[in-house]
């Protein structure tokens, strides 16, 4: 059985005169010790996907339809009360920024055994022996000072490292990381991520890494979902998807990167943006930044199909791989 | 710590010699003191001659100069109405205005907190409506009104409140009597600090409130969330310490200006305190008076100015008193 089974998930926001869809009827599955990559641009509707796993939508976004199945139980339907058990305990959530994902006004320590007695009948001094340990595993130095500080003591990478430690607290099944190293210095993020990646092996924690980072998937990740206006538009393996990619916006997320660009020439960009939530076009939401696009492309939505290993929602995606030419592909 | 105290001190003085300045303006311009000594029968060679000997014809400097002088050893002159010291009449009547402002911060600071809480944690309830409904009402409408209004109902047609006085006090110590002794005390105390909570207690509702909101959408509230903290914990911890920061500033700044209020207050209930003494000192153009008021009053105002800045100094981690001093 997956660890987590995530089927046709419907997340809509009721504004003032209307209701958006956020999230068209995403589905995926983990399994234990796995771990999934979500990619796409800002927009696409990957920290939405992530706060749908935790209940954690603000307001005025809700779960419209679909099942998030965690260790068989659905997460959609729960009150809050089940919810709080499942949150920080089996499932721990790493978010973006750590100069304010800390409350300003409580130690470290008073963070971490809070976290603990919410979950676990601990003493004071019990819990604080075990958030000694943890903060010990991501190389904290003297973790016994750290508790009696307050986060603006600490830098970026060590807070960051600090929330490491706090969701590893009460040994997750499952932690989703929400551009984990965004927020941070970029000598500093490649040890944050190589951090993640150890403690996931080693404590066979599932992962759900949410970032737009393609070169940190495919480091960190086994299997990959890109997501486009609140749709999954490929997911497969991640090796697969990186070497092979099949949809185009795919394809020109992995030409963006700067090393599939020689010094000196301009960056391939993908033109055009993100359409916004109220003006997603009919058909394939991203024909009309496609440079493959036909008429089908602009009326007709896609579905998502097997093509090869990976499922992919594209109508071109037959013509677009024959299409590729042969030459650029040994060059 | 000390630095910072010692910084504080000197703000503090810098503040009170502006008050002092002010103050002594007031009093150099204000009316004719010899109006006040002398009767109309005396002729204008005589006054002259008294404006000399009083150094009423000095320069303003130098006459500054010797009020600072004065009121470096305590000395603030002498009431002409009273014919004592300023400041020990004002001393007396201390003890009764701090006594009303005591309670009506009691008031406030029991009733704010939990209303501001509740009405962010619930903003679309009814009873957070009728709240936030009954605050707008409280703020807009005038002290002297509100304690009119209470008077009426509770002293004249109720008759369950005394409507003027202190009542029974007993004494403690120097000048102080309490009101907070004996219940018939309490009873006298009660109106006027409702009345003086009147317009500073919505305020403080409202301003919770709006604190409150912000804090509960921040980053750090919604990760105690997803930690799984329980919501009480996340309420009364997380959030309501971050939204008391900003609290304990402006209301250190509003405590000093319910002294101030205490004028209205003690007029209307005939309280007995420094507020109620200097209206009349007004009404009898006791000039000596009026300035050492408002000098005792710019010295509470620092005062509890400091006492409030030190107070968030130990609430908020990021202050550090004792580098900011250096």
């Amino acid at each position: 059985m997956s660890l987590l089974s995530v089927s046709d998930l419907t997340v809509k926001f009721a504004m003032r005169d209307q209701t958006v869809t956020a999230l068209h009827d995403i589905s995926f599955d983990l399994a234990k010790g796995e771990r999934l990559g979500i990619v796409g641009e800002s927009g696409a509707g990957k920290s939405i996907t992530g706060f749908s796993l935790m209940n954690l939508l603000s307001k005025p976004g809700y779960i419209d339809s679909g099942k998030i199945l965690f260790e068989g139980q659905d997460i959609a339907g729960m009150n809050d009360a089940q919810m709080r058990g499942i949150r920080g305990n089996k499932m721990a959530m790493i978010f973006q920024d750590p100069m304010v994902t800390l409350n300003p006004v409580l130690t470290i320590g008073q963070q971490m055994v809070e976290t603990l007695q919410a979950h676990r009948k601990l003493s004071r001094d019990e819990a604080e022996q075990i958030a000694i340990v943890k903060l010990r595993e991501v190389y904290i130095p003297s973790p016994e000072e750290r508790l009696n500080q307050y986060p603006h003591e600490l830098s970026g990478g060590m807070r960051q490292r600090i929330i490491i430690a706090m969701a590893l607290l009460l040994n997750p099944q499952l932690i989703i990381a929400d551009e984990p190293t965004t927020a941070l210095d970029v000598t500093i993020q490649a040890d944050i991520m190589e951090l993640l990646l150890e403690l996931c092996q080693s404590n066979k924690v599932g992962l759900i890494l949410i970032t737009h980072d393609l070169g940190v998937v495919s480091q960190m990740t086994e299997r990959t979902l890109v997501m486009y206006a609140g749709r999954i538009v490929e997911a497969g393996r991640t090796r697969e998807i990186i070497n092979d990619p099949q949809h185009p916006y795919t394809q020109g997320l992995i030409n963006a990167l700067p090393q599939q660009t020689l010094p000196g020439h301009r960056l391939k960009q993908i033109p055009g943006n993100m359409p916004s939530l109220t003006s997603i076009p009919v058909g394939c939401p991203f024909s009309p930044r496609c440079s493959y696009a036909v008429d089908h492309c602009r009326t007709t939505r896609p579905e998502p199909i097997s093509y090869g290993t990976v499922r992919v929602a594209c109508h071109e995606v037959n013509r677009l791989h024959n299409d590729t030419p042969d030459q650029e592909k040994q060059a | 710590m000390l630095a910072y105290l010692v910084k504080r001190l000197f703000q503090a003085i810098a503040v009170m010699f502006v008050i002092s300045v002010i103050g002594f303006a007031i009093q150099d311009n204000l009316g004719d003191p010899l109006r006040e000594l002398v009767g109309q029968s005396v002729s204008e060679e005589v006054r002259q001659q008294l404006r000399d000997e009083l150094g009423l014809n000095d320069s303003f400097a130098k006459q500054y100069l010797r009020f600072l002088g004065n009121a470096l050893q305590g000395d603030l002159g002498t009431s002409y109405f009273f014919k004592e010291p300023a400041l020990d009449v004002i001393l007396k009547k201390l003890p009764a205005t701090l006594e009303l402002v005591l309670g009506a911060t009691i008031i406030i600071v029991g009733l704010s907190v939990p209303l501001g809480v509740y009405t962010a944690i619930k903003p679309n309830s009814i009873i957070s409506r009728i709240i936030m409904g009954l605050s707008i009402i409280g703020i807009s409408i005038p002290v002297f009104l509100t304690a009119i209004l209470m008077i009426f109902v509770f002293s004249v047609e109720l008759g369950w409140l005394p409507s003027f006085g202190r009542g029974d006090v007993v004494h403690v110590w120097g000048y102080w009597d309490t009101n907070f002794a004996t219940l018939d005390g309490w009873e006298h105390i009660l109106l006027p600090s409702i009345a003086l909570a009147s317009i500073m207690l919505p305020l403080f509702v409202r301003l919770i409130r709006a604190e409150m909101m912000e804090v509960l959408e921040s980053e750090y509230v919604k990760y105690a969330k997803a930690k799984g903290i329980h919501p009480g914990r996340i309420y009364f911890v997380h959030a309501l310490k971050n939204t008391l920061l900003p609290v304990i500033t402006v209301g250190g700044v509003q405590i000093g200006t319910m002294v101030a209020y205490t004028i209205l207050t003690e007029t209307v209930f005939q309280w007995p305190g420094m507020g109620f003494m200097f209206l009349e000192a007004i009404n009898r153009v006791d000039t000596p008076l009026v300035v050492a008021y408002l000098i005792v009053v710019g010295f509470i105002f620092v005062v509890t100015n400091t006492i409030v800045d030190l107070i968030y100094g130990l609430v908020n981690p990021t202050v550090n008193l004792a580098r900011m001093g250096a």
